[in-house]
């Protein structure tokens, strides 16, 4: 948590001291207060009859109660810009931070727990600091205060107090232990039941047709009683709560007045004066010793925040810490243009010991078309991947234009590759936006866009789009079929006019006509590009430079359609599976 | 929690008045056995506010004594025995206001309990149609944040509100029977200092409005950009994003601090509004003690009052709030709830005991629900032979899937019939129509749990040995077996299973169920062609005898089949097997044709 606050800008620091010492100014005024109440029931009680006395205490009263007002109300207004202005400060260093971690760290936080961090454990900790940033500060110092104030009236008086101030925050902890960590426990249950009611849903078609509707149900029922037991007892504690604390409070004034009567019987009848005084001491001290056990309780309740903030600061650090296991390079040119080399290149996911890839070898050639085929789980997408840095070779060496992989500045290597996902990726936002993403060696421009749309095939139904390229597209593009946001994603790719082209299976929810139609118009549009494709489709590679057939993480075989017929035997099983002898020739 | 949830209802702000009685009648028709309980817990709240107005007097009471002290001689007992009574009353009043939180905790879990458990059968029961107009997040919303929006609503604020309005109304009663003069002060102020809290109220919704909005723009924004992560990488769109990030997050920023500002200025505003009304109690008060019109006591009772007064007015304004949200919510739950059924089908046919297969679409005519003008099926006429395979291709929206949905009765036919061996299909119950046919949709659904949960499902009395015999005909012995824990191994977000995998695993759960009839909807599509020869031979096998509908993209899949239905908008355009159709040089030739396009 403390880590974390270094992330506040100069502004919002100041500004928190500045917070923190207004804070004090209105500490003073409110506390001011029972003091002219105290002298005002002197007034009141005395039999002198000052009633300009009472007026001018009763103006003094109302201008700090209006003072305090507004500091307090400035210290929420510093507060407020304080916590919000902090949570925009680590917004931006997590997202930014995100942004730039590898694929491999990517999978193993976990977008949707990334997210969560991003969102909701923010705005944990921003409510923190916006509410401990005055309660943090108010409280013990009104304690304290209040505390110096009623210190030299009466021992028996302060021991009373000491003990209810003992008794109500004991009794706010223990209920507070009991409950945080089923809070905990409900917000789980809570994301199961959502998940398994999701399920449900998802899959209605499954669960219609295998008439499966009671056993949805009865999953659904475990969870819920679960939940419904857990909170049951939450509630339960809590029903203490409330009674207890008025409980507490109004037991503290009743305690006060009974041992101040008692005191009070004490005094001798002839010494009018320090009856008086002691009297009026009763009357003040209720007040203060209010003061007193209030700011125990804020303590406490922050003190019980501030670990769940913890948890959230925690799981912030812990993305800040994650380095990226993909380093820069910093060489900015190759050596040659369009190729592409893996020598002796062998690749495991570093949570398993397993080889995923085993000494990869191959070398395509500017302008060249390079197809992978083989079986599904063989490696084809986790080859791919390490051209474009996904990951990095654990074992050999990948070349783009003569230079490792590893060597090329970010910028420099992402210049030169265009990269189409095996599931289509759409963001939210118009046609061109979708396709002019980010950055590329140019300037993307109108005419680079609407050649990619058509290279794409997908000038037939942008163009049927209301607004052609300034059309809208819903979040992850729900408004298109999956053959729709494919070709979108293809022509992502074509409009930054790159060298090396990458394609992971990004044909598959394409018909025939319309695969074929984009391949030849690649082909002759795009003759200087490298082109790397995935592909299940004998039809869709067949004509390639070269391909590799991958069986298990290793080259079953390299060459022409014609050669590996001949020579292959995986890649003619998965030929005649799809074709007959005759339709191969 | 309670913060999540807020957030998840604040588009819904705008109430009208007679949304909130709909959903009172809605909610007291739901609750109609059991509203005893929720009575008698609103009258405890009720009782115990009473309790907290009795104190003040006798507080009062005892400093009137204790003055008397000051001067004569101090009457103990006396002081005892008032606050003897008074700690009564204190006790009292508390154990009221356990019970009564005891008590409606209680009785609004066990409705929510009962409402979730409600939703979730509901969700089985509505039409398809309902789920093409609603999205699932919706209705998850409304299963997990409006019913303990609902359940926090009664039994936090609802009590709030009726112990709030008694503590108000009787402390106006107290402070007039006690004073009337200072009770007029005390009402001026207050009066003052709620108008200005409304205003700030009023002016404050917006801000609040803005907060959620923004906060759910940049999630979504977030959401995406971290999915598509290596797109942004590769695309070299980071600092664009950037960028726009930072636009978005001033949005929140400023939206943000203005509305946390101004919900902070309620409390220093409250506590002002207090200490002004006591000021006033203490110098009118002083002013009609030294006239000697009223007693020391009084004052000290009225202090008491002015604070008693003004808080329960910004909790019953802020349990006002709460409730609208609350009823907004119950609203939500009972329009999912009331929706329209699927028909009551106890009074149709039972499947015949063995079926045999035969499948005529006779005219079949159909429209969704949501867009009746257009028609996706026209008049569909097709026979099908016991133990044929049927393939169907056609272009994307030509309506094959529309098919599939018309034979498992997902959706009825607008016009014509389907007839299982003779029988039409709206004449048997829809279960046993579901029992005729095993089924593999396009997307493949699988569930958090172990693989076999996954594969056996609802399905009872599948041994291991079935399972792995299945496993081996698709292929996938080898992928589970590698596994840490074979079987038992969970499949979770986490668990890399390619897409391939899943689509094995989802047929291996369909050949398990061992049906009559077969419908694979483009179930091997990410299915390397190698396994899914291997796959087809064993259903093959399988369906030797059994009637199946196949249907695909890649024609290699569907190439052996009996008969090949080739949809174009909604018609069936041409039909016949495989040779016959290349034969005929129509449709399905050319799109046969176009995989060995020469393209270089």
């Amino acid at each position: 948590m403390f880590k974390l606050l270094k992330e506040m800008k100069k502004r919002e620091a100041i500004m928190s001291v500045i917070c923190a010492l207004l804070v004090l100014v209105q500490i003073y005024f409110e506390l001011a207060l029972p003091d002219y109440m105290r002298t005002l029931t002197e007034l009141i009680k005395s039999a002198e009859n000052s009633m300009n006395e009472v007026w001018v205490i009763g103006f003094k009263m109302i201008g700090c109660t209006l003072a305090s007002a507004a500091t307090s109300i400035a210290c929420g207004y510093l507060a407020a810009r304080v916590g919000a202005g902090f949570s925009y400060s680590v917004r931006e260093k997590l997202f930014g931070h995100v942004l730039s971690l590898g694929q491999n760290e990517m999978s193993s936080l976990s977008v949707p727990s990334l997210i969560n961090r991003t969102t909701n454990d923010i705005t944990q900790i921003q409510m923190l600091v916006a509410m401990g940033l005055q309660i943090a500060v108010k409280s013990p110092i009104m304690a304290i205060w209040a505390i110096l104030k009623i210190l030299g009236k009466s021992w028996e008086l302060s021991l009373l107090t000491a003990a209810f101030v003992v008794f109500i925050c004991g009794s706010i902890v223990a209920i507070m232990f009991t409950v945080l960590p089923r809070f905990k426990r409900v917000q789980k249950l809570m994301d199961t039941l959502n998940r398994t009611a999701r399920e449900n849903l998802t899959g209605i078609n499954v669960v219609h047709a295998f008439n499966a509707e009671e056993y949805q149900n009865k999953k659904f029922f475990g969870i819920n009683k679960n939940l419904w037991k857990t909170q049951l007892f939450n509630q339960r504690m809590f029903s203490f709560f409330q009674p207890v604390m008025i409980l507490g409070m109004n037991g503290l004034s009743l305690g006060i007045y009974c041992l101040g009567s008692v005191l009070l019987s004490q005094i001798s009848a002839e010494d009018f004066s320090s009856k008086l005084s002691l009297f009026s001491d009763i009357t003040v001290f209720t007040t203060y010793a209010m003061y007193v056990v209030m700011s125990f309780m804020m303590m406490v309740m922050i003190f019980m925040m501030f670990p769940q903030a913890q948890v959230s600061a925690g799981r912030i650090n812990e993305v800040l810490k994650q380095k990226s296991s993909v380093v820069e390079g910093t060489v900015n040119e190759g050596k040659e243009l369009g190729v592409v080399e893996f020598k002796n290149v062998s690749f495991a996911y570093p949570d398993s010991n397993e080889n995923q890839l085993r000494d990869i070898n191959f070398r395509v050639e500017r302008g060249e078309t390079i197809a992978f085929i083989g079986a599904t789980g063989s490696g084809k997408t986790t080859l791919i991947n390490l051209v474009a840095r996904f990951f990095d070779a654990t074992e050999g060496e990948v070349l783009v234009d003569g230079v490792n992989v590893k060597d090329y500045t970010f910028d420099a290597l992402y210049d030169k590759l265009g990269y189409v996902s095996q599931k289509a990726i759409i963001f939210s936002g118009s046609v061109r936006e979708n396709i002019a993403f980010g950055e590329a060696s140019d300037e993307i421009r109108d005419d680079d866009i609407d050649l990619a749309i058509k290279l794409a095939q997908a000038d037939e139904f942008v163009g049927k789009m209301s607004n052609g390229i300034d059309s809208h597209i819903a979040q992850s593009g729900k408004n298109l079929s999956g053959g729709q946001k494919q070709r979108l994603s293809i022509a992502r790719a074509l409009a930054r006019n790159p060298e090396i082209l990458i394609f992971d299976d990004s044909f598959s929810a394409l018909d025939y006509r319309t695969d074929a139609a984009l391949r030849a118009g690649l082909e002759k549009n795009l003759s200087g590009v490298t082109k790397l494709i995935v592909a299940q489709r004998i039809g869709t590679i067949r004509h390639a430079n070269k391909i590799v057939v991958l069986d298990d993480g290793k080259i079953a075989g390299i060459g022409t359609h014609d050669e590996l017929m001949k020579t292959c035997g995986v890649y003619r099983e998965i030929a005649t599976s799809q074709l007959t002898e005759e339709e191969l020739r | 929690m309670n913060h999540h949830m807020k957030k998840g209802n604040m588009g819904e702000n705008k109430f009208e008045k007679g949304d909130m009685n709909s959903a009172i009648k809605r909610l007291l028709l739901y609750l109609k056995n059991s509203k005893g309980v929720l009575f008698s817990g609103l009258l405890l709240a009720a009782m115990g506010a009473v309790m907290t107005i009795v104190g003040p007097n006798r507080i009062g009471e005892i400093a009137d004594l204790m003055g008397e002290g000051i001067t004569g001689k101090i009457n103990l007992a006396e002081i005892f025995k008032l606050s003897g009574i008074l700690a009564g009353i204190y006790i009292f009043g508390a154990v009221l206001t356990f019970l009564q939180h005891y008590i409606l905790s209680g009785y609004t879990l066990n409705c929510s309990k009962r409402m979730r458990e409600d939703l979730s059968k509901k969700i089985n029961r509505v039409p398809q149609k309902y789920f093409s107009s609603t999205s699932y997040g919706d209705i998850l919303s409304r299963i997990t944040n409006d019913v303990s929006t609902l359940q926090q609503g009664l039994s936090n604020s609802l009590p709030g509100v009726v112990s709030s309005a008694t503590q108000f109304i009787g402390c106006l009663i107290m402070m007039f029977i006690t004073d009337f003069r200072l009770a007029i002060c005390v009402l001026i102020v207050t009066i003052i200092g709620m108008g200005m809290i409304v205003l700030v109220i009023g002016r404050s919704q917006k801000y609040f409005i803005a907060q959620q909005k923004n906060i759910g723009n940049i999630n979504g924004y977030i959401e995406e950009m971290y999915s598509g992560h290596m797109i942004v990488n590769i695309s070299k769109a980071k600092n664009k994003i950037k960028d726009k990030f930072s636009a978005l997050n001033q949005s929140v920023y400023d939206a943000n601090w203005k509305s946390q500002f101004i919900s902070g200025i309620m409390q220093p505003l409250m506590t002002a509004i207090g200490n002004i009304s006591y000021v006033t109690v203490c110098v009118v008060g002083a002013l009609l003690a030294i006239n000697g019109n009223i007693t020391f006591g009084v004052i000290v009772s009225f202090i008491l009052y002015a604070r008693l007064f003004s808080t329960p007015l910004s909790q019953i304004a802020q349990g006002i709030t709460n409730m609208q949200t609350a009823f907004a919510s119950a609203n939500r739950i009972f329009d999912f709830l009331e929706t329209e059924e699927l028909s009551n089908e106890e009074n149709k046919k039972s499947a015949p005991e063995s079926v045999k297969g035969s499948v005529v679409f006779d005219h079949v005519s159909f429209s969704y629900p949501d867009a009746p003008d257009k028609i996706i099926i026209k008049d569909f006429s097709a026979a099908v032979k016991p133990g044929q395979k049927i393939a169907i291709v056609g272009p994307t929206g030509a309506g094959k899937t529309t098919l599939v949905n018309l034979l498992m009765r997902f959706f009825e036919v607008n016009s014509g019939s389907i007839m299982v061996d003779g029988v039409s299909l709206e004449e048997i119950k829809r279960e046993d129509v579901h029992d005729m046919f095993a089924m593999v949709l396009q997307d493949t659904w699988l569930f958090e749990g172990t693989i076999r949960e996954n594969l056996v499902y609802n399905m009872t009395d599948i041994t291991d040995d079935e399972i792995r015999k299945v496993l081996k005909t698709c292929g996938i012995e080898r992928f589970v077996s590698g596994l840490p824990h074979g079987l038992d191994t969970i499949l979770s977000e986490s668990t890399s299973v390619s897409a391939g995998q899943k689509q094995l695993l989802t047929i291996a759960r369909a050949m398990l169920q061992k049906c009559p009839m077969l419908i694979l909807d483009e179930a091997t599509s990410s299915v390397d062609t190698r396994t899914e020869a291997v796959i087809q031979k064993a259903m093959d096998e399988l369906t030797a005898n059994r009637t199946s509908f196949v249907i695909a993209h890649r024609l290699s899949t569907i190439k052996n089949s009996d008969l090949i239905l080739v949809m174009k908008d909604g018609d069936v355009i041409e039909s016949g097997d495989h040779y016959a159709l290349m034969e005929q040089g129509g449709f399905y030739s050319e799109l046969y044709k176009s995989q060995f396009e020469k393209t270089a």
